[in-house]
């Protein structure tokens, strides 16, 4: 019996989010008097899933198959299906992300487990196992309880803070039977932004409305996420004038997301852009109208008109961040 | 070539989040329901638009709601699609909604299987990946953009910071969302026209549900706000740094 936990890499090294993920498995496994183990799909480097176990994997079983370092949900769902017998796995954990979201609820209906996807807690195993997970883009939460031997849970990344810790992870080959039609899929074009912090896990946030004005007043939002090292993201009608990309575009149907800091200007806060920000921890919104909705969902609030605050506030971060 | 869309029945956006007293139940008196946002405006109008530029054949529609899911896919019928089928049994669990349409479809050779990216309620994400698995498809998620030609679809997809294009062979499970289609609003002719489009209703399938909603909890109430001074950004810098330890 352990529990297991899908480990993504990007060419072969983790981020902050995987850590988190092993980090939350280990717990459960804790709780369960057994181990974490890892599963790393693809070529990685071999001391870096060794450090996995600086965050609580005692194994990784690293299936080195190259055609695994992009991601076909059928393979990846056929490798951690495969890692589970193995392990005996009672518990699957991934991330809710792009990849996490192909593929863990493909694992569970294989497996016929049970899935909770977009958790926020520890499962509570009191009583069961029951986990908290996000409803309603972000204006609930439910408590799901899984009746099935086997469990799935993607984690919502930005949960838990991540803490290092000591200690290396013994790494084993696992062997796969893949079939060719498990890689036919076929990739055309990728093309990813590098060197920026993807908006779901970014810690930071800062965020523009229609208070704005146009495209062309983003310089002063673009320095001040640059000068906190954060990311951008919009509301809806920002990215439906084509004002701001698609992907920034947070909400109820847009990306729901959970930063340490999210920064508002120019956002009224209406209820289907705040479902999907009020997991922040920290909410800081600029608006000129005093009645802006959003401001009885700050912790702080600057009324004000954002063409004079934005240059202020760049100024001060700049100040700090020398001193 | 076949489609069927997966249309989920969910409270509108505006809706104020409520619970019974015990949190057990969500309170759905006063609730407006809609057709599930990415469902309607990207999963239906692209197979819509697919029907119309002649590669497909037929569009079929799919919920598993009880009666009062009626309404919604009435008006999906309107917006097109040829006929509805809906499985008469509602379940939170999206492993029981998945095995339901997967049991329905199994036998009826759909080519392309379209649903939402994820549903507003229950925020899964994971009705679409599920058939796949079920129906033995591939499937690929989050699709800003589809084309098929040749029995082979080219798709656009989000990925974290960017996107992916594929291409892959029919069937194919996948899932939509913004940039697929235009919002469309129903005409008259096509709610005159759903009045008399078949809508049939199926008797679930004998599915356990693997999970339950054992009780819901709402945000924990912000305190109220702290102004700041709008000529002195250099207190919220250090209330950010200090205060809330957050830079
Ligand atoms: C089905 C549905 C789904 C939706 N999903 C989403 C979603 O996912 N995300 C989302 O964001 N919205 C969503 N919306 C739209 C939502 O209802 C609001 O219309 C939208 O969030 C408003 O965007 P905004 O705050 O940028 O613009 P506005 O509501 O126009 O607000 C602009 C704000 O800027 C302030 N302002 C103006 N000038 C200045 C200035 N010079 N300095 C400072 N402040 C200024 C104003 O006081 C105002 O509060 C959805 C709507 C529907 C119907
Ligand atoms: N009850 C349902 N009936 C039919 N399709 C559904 C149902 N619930 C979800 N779906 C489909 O599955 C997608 C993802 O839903 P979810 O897994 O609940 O996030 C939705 O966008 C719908 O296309």
């Amino acid at each position: 019996m352990s529990v297991i936990v899908l480990a993504e890499h990007e060419n072969g090294s983790f981020k902050k989010k995987t850590f988190e993920a092993v980090q939350y498995a280990k717990g459960i496994a804790d709780a369960m008097g057994t181990t974490a183990t890892a599963v790393v799909l693809g070529t990685a480097d071999n001391a870096a899933m060794q450090e996995l176990g600086a965050y609580g994997a005692s194994k990784v079983l690293n299936v080195a198959d190259a055609r695994l370092n992009t991601l076909s949900a059928s393979a990846y769902t056929k490798a951690i299906a495969t890692a589970a017998e193995k392990e005996g796995a009672k518990v699957i954990i991934a991330l809710n992300d792009v990849t996490g979201k192909a593929v863990a609820p493909r694992v569970a209906a294989r497996l016929k487990a049970g899935l909770v996807a977009g958790a926020v807690a520890q499962p509570d195993m009191s009583n069961g196992f029951t986990v908290k997970k996000i409803v309603f883009s972000g204006k609930a939460f439910a408590n799901v309880t899984i009746n099935s031997d086997i469990k799935v849970v993607t984690l919502m990344p930005n949960t838990f803070a991540v803490a290092k810790g000591e200690g290396n992870a013994a790494v084993e080959a696992l062997d796969v039977a893949f079939d060719d039609k498990d890689f036919s899929i076929e990739v055309k074009e990728v093309e990813v932004m590098t060197g920026e912090v993807p908006l779901a896990e970014a810690e930071l946030v800062v965020s523009g409305g229609r208070g704005m004005k146009g495209p062309e007043n983003w310089g002063p939002l673009e320095e001040l996420a640059k000068e906190l090292g954060a990311t951008l993201a919009c509301s809806r009608p920002v990215a439906d004038s084509h004002w701001r990309p698609h992907h920034e575009h947070v909400g109820q149907t847009g990306g729901t997301i959970r930063p340490n800091l999210y920064i508002a200007v120019g956002i009224s806060g209406a209820i289907q852009h705040l479902a999907g920000v009020n997991g922040s921890k920290v909410i800081v919104v600029i608006n000129k109208d005093p009645e802006a909705p959003f401001f009885k969902a700050a912790d702080y609030g600057v009324v004000g008109d954002q063409a004079e605050v934005l240059p202020r506030l760049i100024e001060a971060v700049k100040k700090f961040k020398a001193s | 070539m076949k489609i069927l869309v997966c249309i989920s029945q969910v409270p509108d956006t505006t809706t104020k989040i409520a619970f019974s007293d015990d949190n057990k139940q969500f309170k759905t008196d006063g609730v407006t329901w809609i057709l599930n946002p990415y469902d309607e405006w990207y999963a239906l109008v692209r197979a819509l638009e697919l029907k119309e530029a002649g590669t497909a054949s037929a569009v079929h529609l799919v919920t598993v709601g009880e009666q009062s899911a009626e309404p919604v896919i009435r008006k999906a019928l309107a917006l097109g699609g040829d006929e509805a089928i809906r499985i008469n049994t509602a379940s939170s669990d999206p492993y029981v909604v998945a095995a339901q349409i997967a049991a329905y479809a199994k036998s009826e050779g759909y080519d392309l299987v379209l649903c939402g990216k994820e549903s507003i309620d229950y925020n899964n994400a994971a009705v679409g990946p599920m058939l796949a698995e079920m129906l033995d498809m591939h499937y690929i998620g989050f699709a800003s953009k589809l084309d098929v030609a040749d029995g082979k679809a080219t798709v656009d997809r989000e990925v974290e910071g960017g996107h992916v294009t594929n291409s892959a062979s029919l069937p194919l499970v996948i899932s939509c969302q913004k940039g697929m289609a235009e919002q469309r609003i129903p005409n008259m002719r096509g709610i005159m026209a759903a009045r008399t489009k078949p809508l049939k209703v199926v008797e679930p399938a004998d599915v356990q549900s693997l999970t339950e909603i054992s009780s819901y909890e709402l945000p924990p109430a912000k305190g109220s706000v702290k102004l700041i001074d709008p000529e002195n950004m250099d207190e919220l810098v250090s209330l950010l740094h200090n205060e809330a330890k957050v830079i």
